[in-house]
């Protein structure tokens, strides 16, 4: 750029062209910040991958990712019981956030007045905005006793993972319902005027050609949910239950992947043990499991973007 | 849609008669209006239900059982209208002479301050003791029952209303009883942690988005570093308490503990787990999100605002500085306040970091063993106890007002900033 310049103007050198070691180094500090964040992601990647190498050193891949046991104390190491716990929160909570989380965000973008929107948004934020171990104590203080004063306490335990996944549901629902409202309301306005001009109802508009029209926004709003899901500790470490348990019965208490790492390394636990280094194989597979889930729903929504931008 | 599915999904006829399905078609419509507003009227009320169970467990009757009967002590047991001679009088008279003696070696009776002796006389004489707590609905629409219930069971038991949160419970340290419990170590533990996560992640955050925004070419690496900045900012947020383990609290720990700057090993043996691995865990949580908010901000900045400073030969530097970052410093700030109360409520890394589960002493410096709100909130909550679910929902109150008023200083600070401001 500089080189458009002339070496000098009215005889005095170009300041154009003047060495500025000051605008240098803001610079490089600059880059060196927006640096950080790839070597945090470097550093997960390392710490994660290091100590997750010298666990399956001793335990073996195989085993980790094969047995239906994890029992540190006889050395059993399969990841089964904690992954299936965390599963079936998922689940439950998927299965309260996504109908709930596209009604919500159909009645906002199709239905409501702008008034009624203005009002309810800020409502779902402050949602949104509750720490999630307020949640945690929800769960386990007001949602699973009423449960079991509803279901029968011979059924529903005390800990169990239905009333951990309603509430992450809960917790998700104010993501989906306003990812999938921003995806609805991509929708092009002419798409609707053409429903409506051939005669269609608004529930056939709304649910016929605006969600169809929205579906990889929709689906992204899923996905990143249900990453949000098996990434959630403090309510399923409240709620869920303590220890690992292969079990497909919602009503009884396991222990999630996420619930799993927060009970171990909140207790006494010594450094370079395998119990430590368990945690981090753990940590490794949750890491993967979320950044796969994440990448996907970015995917989806460029693609999503692309078509109506 | 085609015309023959719509007609197939319509039921309308070829002829362009809608009639006959029109009515069922406008039902089902009226139906489903319906079921749309009453699932965003549901989402509504679970927030109101979450609020009130909090609201529920925080305040309501307690019953307790005493050793000596504070109206022996005082008329109608009202102690803190006796005088301080009295208080004293009250503790000679009831308490063992070896524990006399031990208070007295502390720090004499007389000398003592009038809160310090009332707080004896209750510890120590009276010794309140919890025997069953209600939640606000049973004190007030059940009073009754509840009556009858302690009348029945404990007979001895007084029946007073309690608020769990209350100045006693905003001044105490952690206590192996609930009703002594508080969260002032709690407190003070969760504003040094963000202190320092906001001194770090605020200026490497703004940092990383005005090069993001302002200097970045739209090359591989720096379109790398955008990817890598949106994936981080879905990371789990227990990862990054297992990163903070790894790197803080094992890998720096001459650094984190203080051992590097001879300030030195906490005489409490924190070793890296200290307010400053946990604060600095939390900078690298919420910088991704910080970083983000901040390039929409400068995004917001009308382009002529820039080329004018370019216009009149300021550098690339002075113009970010003086024109950018003051014109985008509302949305930054709000961006930044939004992040940071996030971290406040974080729990799971702090928990992996290594928080203290008893916590006694508040913190010194940001090399002491640390406590926050939502890790006191979460070992509370896992107590079995009824007593300790009431001061786990007083914490959540408290720690949710300090949330609140973060949020409401930064509307107040935006809109200060944007009276000042001369342009959108």
């Amino acid at each position: 750029m500089t080189g458009n310049f002339p070496e000098e103007t009215n005889g005095r050198p170009s300041l154009a062209r003047r060495a500025r070691p000051f605008e240098a180094a803001i610079r490089g500090l600059l880059f060196v910040s927006a640096a950080i964040s790839v070597l945090t992601t470097i550093g997960i990647v390392l710490t994660l991958g290091t100590e997750s190498w010298g666990f399956f050193r001793e335990v073996g891949v195989l085993e980790f990712l094969g047995s239906l046991e994890w029992q540190p104390v006889i050395g059993d190491f399969g990841i089964w019981p904690l992954f299936n716990a965390t599963l079936t929160t998922s689940f439950y909570a998927m299965l309260v956030a996504l109908p709930v989380g596209l009604m919500v965000a159909i009645y906002l973008a199709e239905y409501a007045s702008d008034r009624v929107r203005e009002t309810l948004k800020p409502v779902l934020e402050v949602l949104a905005g509750i720490p999630t171990v307020v949640y945690g104590y929800f769960a386990l203080a007001t949602v699973t006793p009423f449960l079991r004063s509803l279901l029968g306490t011979e059924l529903v335990g005390v800990y169990n993972t239905f009333s951990a996944g309603l509430v992450m549901g809960i917790l998700i629902l104010p993501l989906v319902s306003s990812m999938c409202e921003d995806a609805l309301s991509a929708v092009p306005r002419s798409l609707r005027e053409g429903a409506y001009a051939m005669g269609a109802t608004k529930l056939e508009v709304a649910t016929q050609v605006v969600v169809p029209a929205a579906f990889s926004g929709l689906a992204a709003a899923f996905i990143l949910g249900l990453s949000r899901a098996v990434g959630e500790t403090m309510i399923v470490a409240l709620a869920a239950g303590a220890g690992p348990k292969f079990t497909l019965n919602p009503f009884e208490p396991a222990e999630t992947m996420t619930g799993h790492i927060v009970r171990i390394s909140g207790g006494d636990i010594s450094y370079d043990s395998i119990d430590y280094r368990s945690l981090f194989a753990i940590a490794l597979v949750l890491f993967l499991v979320t950044l796969a889930l994440n990448i996907l729903s970015r995917r989806i929504v460029a693609k999503h973007w692309e078509v109506y931008e | 849609m085609n015309a023959g599915k719509f007609r197939a999904a319509t039921g309308a006829r070829g002829d362009g008669s809608f009639l006959p399905n029109l009515g069922k078609r406008q039902a089902a419509g009226r139906r489903w209006a319906a079921a749309f507003a009453a699932a965003t009227i549901a989402a509504v009320l679970v927030l109101g239900a979450l609020v009130a169970s909090i609201v529920n467990d925080a305040f309501g009757l307690v019953a307790m059982e005493y050793t000596v009967d504070p109206a022996t002590l005082a008329p109608g047991g009202d102690i803190e209208k006796l005088s301080d001679a009295e208080l004293v009088a009250a503790l000679e008279g009831n308490l063992k002479s070896r524990r006399l003696r031990a208070l007295g070696n502390e720090k004499p009776l007389a000398e003592r301050e009038r809160a310090d002796l009332l707080a004896l006389v209750e510890d120590e004489v009276i010794k309140w003791e919890v025997v069953e707590t209600f939640s606000l609905a049973e004190s007030l629409l059940g009073r009754a029952e509840v009556d009858a219930f302690v009348a029945a069971e404990h007979p001895q038991a007084k029946l007073v209303f309690r608020s769990w949160v209350n100045a006693r419970y905003l001044s105490a340290s952690q206590s192996a009883t609930a009703i002594d419990a508080g969260v002032r170590s709690a407190l003070i533990g969760t504003l040094m942690t963000i202190l320092i996560t906001v001194a770090t992640a605020f200026p490497i955050g703004i940092a990383a988005a005005i090069w993001l925004e302002e200097y970045a070419k739209d090359d591989k690496w720096n379109r790398f570093i955008r990817v890598n900045i949106y994936n981080l900012a879905g990371v789990p947020s227990i990862i990054y308490g297992m990163l903070g383990l790894a790197i803080f609290v094992r890998a720096l720990e001459p650094v984190t503990s203080g051992a590097a700057f001879g300030a030195a090993a906490d005489p409490t043996g924190a070793n890296g787990r200290t307010i400053l691995s946990a604060g600095l865990t939390l900078a690298l949580l919420v910088l991704p999100v910080i970083i983000i908010n901040a390039q929409e901000a400068f995004r917001a900045v009308p382009r002529t605002l820039r080329e004018s400073g370019y216009a009149v030969g300021a550098t690339k530097w002075q113009v970010v500085w003086h024109h950018v970052l003051p014109a985008a410093f509302d949305r930054v700030l709000t961006g930044t306040i939004v992040a940071v109360s996030r971290a406040i409520g974080e729990t799971a890394p702090l928990v992996v970091v290594g928080a203290s589960t008893f916590l006694t002493q508040d913190p010194t410096s940001v090399f002491s063993k640390f406590t926050t709100l939502p890790i006191q909130i979460y070992q509370w909550t896992a107590r079995p106890q009824e007593d300790f679910h009431n001061i786990a929902a007083a914490a959540i109150l408290v720690l949710l007002v300090l949330m609140l008023s973060l949020n409401a200083f930064a509307i107040i600070l935006r809109n200060r900033l944007r009276a000042k401001k001369r342009f959108a």
